[in-house]
């Protein structure tokens, strides 16, 4: 897998924890290995939308990874009962459906950025670094640039 | 079944595969299946609801669902695992996620169900409004086996001229 930049929380350095849904184990593991090679953490998973529901409020994750085809409860209507509860949470979906009515569904319900499977590391990367903002920090970034 | 409702899936299945097994891939039997489906080995069915319906199979042999599962896992699975499994529930899924969204693109809604694992040896037979068509994906790793039977929905067909004709 290509070498990223570890992606810390800028206010105290420590790694980014995710909480990542899919019900798919398989989908999880991926996802699970993208982020450990971006620097992250998995604080937890869960494989249906009440399950992340829970597993949110358990864990309070810096990033939400959450499919959208799920069983028990969907991934835009856990999305939405989560955002609703704590605006500030970061919602990324992550599906194989990616047209337009799904990803603004989902935007509209709160989620902050759309990406479709297969998931290329450099896109979740990328996506990762713009949903975190100024609260995430690549290390060695600003000595790089100096 | 209308080559529009095919391509997709073939596109689909050439870049998810091509992408995740990091090796080029080529199409190669391609037939209307005439008896019930026969399962091969490791097979996940996805069903479609909505203007189009049916179902999507993808079947592998037990040798190269292994074979496939242990690329993406980067280790050696053994066929026991419920990996091998998984691993092919996602690829049907990322398959058909991807040809669903081309579909959409051209003015069809869907709703796609969870992939489940297709356990039983035999397969409903095709019928006259949902042929069914047995295509192969030739990869380093092994052939893999799609079976794609859809139709479309008379009823909301009916309902969307009924509102372009208002």
């Amino acid at each position: 897998m290509e070498q990223f930049g570890a992606v810390k929380r800028s206010k105290d350095g420590q790694p980014v924890r995710y909480l990542i849904v899919d019900d798919s184990v398989f989908a999880r593991k991926n996802l699970a290995r993208m982020v450990e090679s971006f620097g992250g953490q998995v604080a937890s998973e869960a494989g249906d939308g009440l399950t992340a529901i829970t597993e949110y409020e358990r864990t309070h994750p810096d990033i939400v990874l959450m499919d959208i085809t799920m069983p028990q409860m969907e991934g835009i209507e856990a999305a939405e009962k989560i955002v609703r509860a704590h605006p500030e949470a970061r919602i990324v979906m992550v599906s194989s459906v990616g047209y337009q009515e799904n990803i603004v569904a989902a935007l509209q319900r709160g989620a902050r950025h759309f990406v479709q499977k297969p998931v290329k590391p450099e896109v979740l990367y990328e996506v990762i670094k713009y949903v975190l903002g100024e609260d995430g920090a690549v290390a060695g970034a600003a000595s790089a640039g100096a | 079944m209308k080559m529009e409702l095919i391509q997709p899936f073939i596109n689909a299945a050439d870049a998810v595969l091509a992408q995740g097994l990091q090796c080029s891939t080529s199409v190669g039997h391609l037939s209307m299946e005439e008896e019930a489906y026969r399962r091969h080995g490791v097979a996940a069915e996805i069903y479609l609801t909505g203007d189009i319906e049916g179902r999507i199979i993808l079947d592998l042999a037990p040798e190269t669902a292994v074979r496939v599962a242990s690329h993406y896992a980067g280790a050696e699975v053994p066929e026991s695992d419920d990996l091998v499994r998984e691993t092919v529930c996602e690829l049907a899924n990322q398959i058909t996620g991807n040809a669903v969204t081309a579909l959409n693109d051209q003015g069809f809604h869907f709703r796609v169900h969870p992939p489940v694992l297709h356990t039983s040896e035999h397969g409903a037979k095709s019928s006259e409004d949902t042929e069914a068509l047995v295509m192969s994906f030739e990869t380093e790793r092994g052939n893999m086996f799609m079976n794609i039977a859809l139709r479309y929905n008379r009823r909301r067909q009916s309902e969307r001229a009924a509102v372009v004709g208002q």
